[in-house]
């Protein structure tokens, strides 16, 4: 079977978080906690970029290295889950992840953390699929429902997508082969960008392009 | 006094030896074993009943349809 896999396109991606609102939404995830979130580089600076980021399910997860419980598994599709009635929310699992998924609910006072909670790849977790205790403990089941990922099926620009790696390798190929690199594509440089100027050098926003002058950077239509 | 010396020379050579008796100290470490409840298969349920060939199937075409140049054509 496929190793599912994410794959987020800097490219594409537009910082709506659009993806952290279908997961929070889909699996009725309480404040405080997001398995997924939009990391934006340079914020405010031409060129920025964005990132969405969860759960990267690893083939040599960290967090599974570190559980003084085990309760980590790794189903046949690669995706990375967890009993979450073994877990004791010791929280080694956020220090170990580089993508810092692992999230903790305040579930009382005094800083008491919860169980932990992380994306599931939208495949729950070590319950009945799609029963309630599934629901409540992990969210919904997508994968048993034969669907993939809802922050990856609905992401507006595609810049998320989601599912068997091989074939997420061939949709971003054939993507990158298509819109070109560099100047070629559509971006700040395209936009605004003028022949000449020095790379870097901010471009006089509203200033009348000139007639006579080529579209900058080879703009693709 | 010899006495007094030769108690320092034997506690100072005992030390020094003692570090020829060191130990390797890496820690070899054992990947623990899932030890939580076993989990079902995706394909196990309703609509596949252990279909596993439809479940794939199924994966496949939706994943296809993150890739507009496919859709759009």
């Amino acid at each position: 079977m496929a190793r599912m896999k994410f794959l987020c396109d800097a490219e594409r991606c537009i910082e709506c978080n659009g993806c952290v609102t279908a997961c929070k939404q889909e699996h009725e995830i309480p404040w405080g906690v997001n398995r997924r979130r939009v990391v934006t580089i340079n914020d405010g600076v031409p060129g920025e970029r964005s990132i969405s980021v969860a759960c990267m399910h690893c083939s040599d997860a960290p967090c599974m290295a570190v559980c003084p419980v085990d309760c980590f598994y790794r189903t046949d599709d690669g995706v990375v889950l967890h009993d979450k009635d073994l877990c004791i929310g010791c929280g080694y699992c956020f220090y170990a992840c580089p993508f810092g998924a692992p999230q903790f609910p305040q579930a009382g006072a005094f800083g008491v953390r919860g169980k932990m909670d992380k994306c599931t790849f939208c495949a729950g977790g070590p319950e009945p699929n799609n029963s309630e205790a599934e629901f409540r403990k992990y969210g919904r089941n997508r994968l048993a429902e034969g669907k993939l990922p809802v922050c990856a099926e609905m992401c507006s620009t595609k810049a998320l997508i989601g599912g068997d790696g091989d074939v997420l390798a061939e949709i971003y190929r054939e993507r990158v082969t298509t819109r070109g690199k560099g100047a070629e594509v559509w971006g700040w440089a395209t936009a605004y960008g003028r022949p000449g100027a020095a790379p870097g050098a901010p471009a006089a926003p509203g200033a009348p392009a000139s007639p006579a002058s080529p579209p900058a950077g080879g703009a693709k239509s | 006094m010899r006495q007094m010396i030769a108690l320092v020379a034997g506690v100072t050579i005992g030390a020094a030896l003692a570090g020829c008796g060191e130990r390797p100290q890496v820690v070899n470490y054992k990947q623990g074993t899932y030890q939580g409840k076993p989990d079902q298969k995706a394909y196990d349920t309703a609509p596949w009943n252990g279909n596993k060939r439809d479940w794939e199937l199924a994966l496949a075409n939706r994943n296809q349809s993150q890739n507009e140049y496919k859709r759009i054509r």
